[in-house]
């Protein structure tokens, strides 16, 4: 690959259809995802679909920083929109991509998104089948935006959805919350000291396969993304017409995490996580579901840590480390800034 | 984080609680207020009424500055926000707090008022130095606590000659609304029975513990002043429960990693030089109470917002049927309230206990509301 555009900067030019375009999209993305789909290079992907039920997800990333310990907006960009796909107990197959470019932004910078998007997308062996290219004025854009889209199929006699929690079964997160948020939050606050924090940013697609071939029953699978663990059990709680009992001693949080949220007033319920997962399974499966996460690498903090019950004002509760209890609600419409 | 945990311990707060109710006695009632919104948060937050045996009664005080502000001083900084020219800098939780005609700060941004969220007063000098064609106007609030900071940025703005940089004074005293909370009737149709009270912990650093001596002296009330973990709170109960039993009224000092008798005395300087009592301030809920509040000295009179605009400085009622002022005055909860989790909400707070998360309202609504539903 010639080094000529991953030199300079974006120019107007590069989102303009003409050769310059063509150049970039050649030179940078073309030779990053490389596959023999995008090879053919038309305005679509197409490939054979196997029969069963297909989910479709998309997601758009508007992160800044661009760079943090652990990723940065390209491998996010492929682990959120594959984690998405995944949580309907899915196979991820193809993914899209459409980069939204900021006038003068490096194109160094661009370089090393698009490498870790491929490297990432490789690693997950999804790969980037279309895209696409715009090109807006300075100032009108923070640098990248990255918006992608997964197609994949869900094995048969699978069924989940965030309406299938039933009192009684069992609540299990698949590690630590809160690290990516905080990494992010950390990043801008500069809060004085090192955090030695990392983005868990991570394609959770082999722990599911795992998580599904060992409890094919299992009921519920959400990535408690923005608005953290909190919003993802108010979701499931309301969408399925029942109430939640955590516990706060079993939800594993790192200690920097603890002390980073303590320092920002902010609680780890509430931030965001890129590599987590939250299942609900019948109350029978629930140790055999947490040994197959805890035999999985990105599952092998994970821990049961709540179960479903019965309340007609579908109440997420918390059983306090300190000895009491409370609701545990979502975020009071404080402004987060952009953290995925 | 070791330092937190300690303080957060369940076994530590279980032997606690043990130690609580076997000195409860048979019979009698044990009515607490904790003076502060930090500790209403942390109460909300941690379970603790679950701890407690329902012989004591936690009662929430009028202690967070966002709640007492009353909604006519929201409209002179809406006032201040809407003249050409100017920058209003103000913490998060103010710009929610409901104004008249259903305004507040948030709308007023959004109608195109240049007014800028801070995390504290150097922030809006920043501001200042910035934008120096701009009037840039610090909203201040709070107890003794974020006092000094205030003072200090007005002697830096004096001293740098920031012309363009100027407060609006909203600075309150803590005594002063123990005091107004102890004048109440004990008796008749809405009776107010504190028998003691847990004390702040940051504002105590500042004051130190000599000015409740009065309320322990004077009023026969038991203070035990407690840092803002659960155990402090925890221990701080234990205290005064041993105070009631025994028929004591001291102030003690859980607190005393932080807090000395004399207080913070550069702190106390500073607020001197720069700041002296308003003869009359209005609270919400409280209503006007003499010597309540801070106003800046002649000698930075060219820093002090009220001289440099005109505002309406009008006293306003409170929004029908919102019961903030009686749960300021700890004559009511949160969940007698008609409006409480129907009409108002955090997202669409109706009265200011909704709004900031130390606000007995929010606190509740966030972390307790499960309580009443069920005993409903
Ligand atoms: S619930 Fe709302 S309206 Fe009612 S007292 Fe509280 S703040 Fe006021």
């Amino acid at each position: 690959m010639s080094t000529g555009s991953r030199q300079g900067r974006v120019e107007m030019t590069h989102g303009g259809g003409g050769r310059a375009m063509a150049r970039l999209v050649e030179e940078l993305f073309v030779a990053a995802f490389d596959n023999d789909l995008l090879r053919r290079r038309d305005d679509q992907a197409q490939f054979a679909a196997p029969t069963g039920r297909m989910v479709m997800s998309t997601d758009s990333f508007v992160i800044s920083p661009l760079f943090f310990p652990g990723g940065d907006i390209g491998s996010l960009a492929v682990h959120g929109t594959v984690n998405d796909v995944a949580m309907a107990g899915a196979r991820p197959l193809y993914l899209s991509a459409a980069f939204i470019l900021e006038e003068g932004f490096p194109l160094a910078d661009l370089g090393r998104i698009v490498d870790s998007m491929a490297a990432a997308s490789k690693e997950a062996g999804v790969p980037v089948v279309t895209g696409d290219t715009k090109v807006v004025e300075r100032g009108k854009g923070d640098g990248v935006f990255i918006t992608t889209a997964g197609v994949g199929m869900v094995p048969d006699g699978v069924e989940i959805g965030g309406d299938r929690a039933r009192p009684g079964d069992a609540v299990l997160i698949s590690g630590t919350i809160g690290d990516h948020g905080m990494t992010i939050l950390s990043l801008r606050e500069s809060l004085g000291f090192e955090t030695g924090l990392r983005s868990d940013s991570a394609a959770l697609h082999g722990l599911v396969a795992d998580m599904v071939a060992s409890v094919p029953g299992l009921r519920c699978l959400r990535d408690p993304t923005r608005g953290g663990l909190a919003a993802t059990m108010n979701e499931i709680a309301g969408l399925s017409g029942v109430g939640m009992m955590l516990d706060e001693a079993a939800i594993p949080v790192r200690a920097e995490v603890r002390a980073a949220c303590e320092l920002l007033g902010l609680d780890p319920l509430h931030v965001a996580n890129e590599g987590k997962l939250v299942a609900i399974c019948p109350p029978e499966n629930a140790d055999r579901l947490l040994a197959a996460m805890r035999a999985h690498p990105l599952g092998a903090q994970a821990a049961i840590i709540g179960r479903v019950t019965d309340d007609p004002h579908h109440f997420v509760q918390m059983e306090t480390a300190f000895g009491g209890r409370r609701i545990v609600d979502w975020l009071n419409g404080e402004q987060l800034p952009r953290i995925c | 984080m070791k330092y937190i945990d300690e303080y957060r311990d369940g076994a530590l707060a279980r032997k606690l609680a043990g130690a609580i109710a076997a000195e409860i006695q048979p019979g009698r009632r044990y009515n607490i207020m904790e003076f502060c919104g930090g500790h209403t948060h942390a109460i909300a937050r941690f379970g603790i009424e679950d701890l407690l045996p329902p012989e004591v009664r936690l009662i929430h005080g009028p202690g967070c500055p966002v709640c007492v502000l009353p909604v006519g001083r929201i409209d002179d900084a809406m006032a201040i926000a809407a003249r050409p020219g100017v920058i209003l800098c103000t913490y998060a939780d103010l710009m929610r707090v409901p104004a008249s005609n259903r305004r507040s700060l948030q709308s007023a941004k959004a109608d195109g008022a240049d007014i800028r969220m801070v995390y504290s007063v150097e922030d809006a000098l920043t501001v200042a130095a910035e934008n120096p064609a701009a009037q840039v106007v610090f909203f201040a609030i709070g107890f003794e606590t974020t006092t000094p900071p205030t003072a200090l940025a007005l002697v830096r703005a004096k001293a740098e000659g920031l012309a363009n940089f100027s407060v609006f004074c909203n600075h309150v005293l803590t005594p002063s609304a123990m005091e107004a909370i102890l004048a109440q009737p004990q008796d008749g149709p809405d009776p107010v029975h504190v028998d003691a009270f847990v004390g702040p912990a940051h504002v105590s650093m500042v004051i130190g513990t000599r000015p409740y001596e009065t309320f322990a002296r004077d009023h026969h009330r038991p203070v035990v002043i407690a840092g803002f973990e659960p155990l402090d709170v925890m221990q701080a109960v234990l205290m005064l429960v041993r105070q009631i039993n025994d028929g004591r009224h001291q102030v003690e000092n859980e607190y005393s990693r932080a807090v000395v008798p004399e207080g913070n005395r550069k702190a106390q300087a500073l607020m001197e030089q720069v700041l002296e009592r308003r003869d009359s301030f209005e609270w919400r809920g409280l209503g006007a109470l003499p010597d309540s509040a801070l106003k800046i000295r002649d000698s930075f009179a060219d820093f002090d917002a009220e001289r440099r605009f005109e505002v309406p400085a009008r006293s306003v009622p409170d929004p029908k049927s919102c019961e903030c002022a009686a749960i300021l005055r700890g004559q009511r909860r949160p969940e007698e309230c008609k409006l409480f989790g129907t009409a108002c909400t955090p997202e669409s707070p109706i009265g200011s206990c909704m709004v900031s998360s130390e606000g007995a309202c929010a606190a509740h609504w966030t972390f307790g509301r499960f309580r009443e539903r069920r005993r409903a």
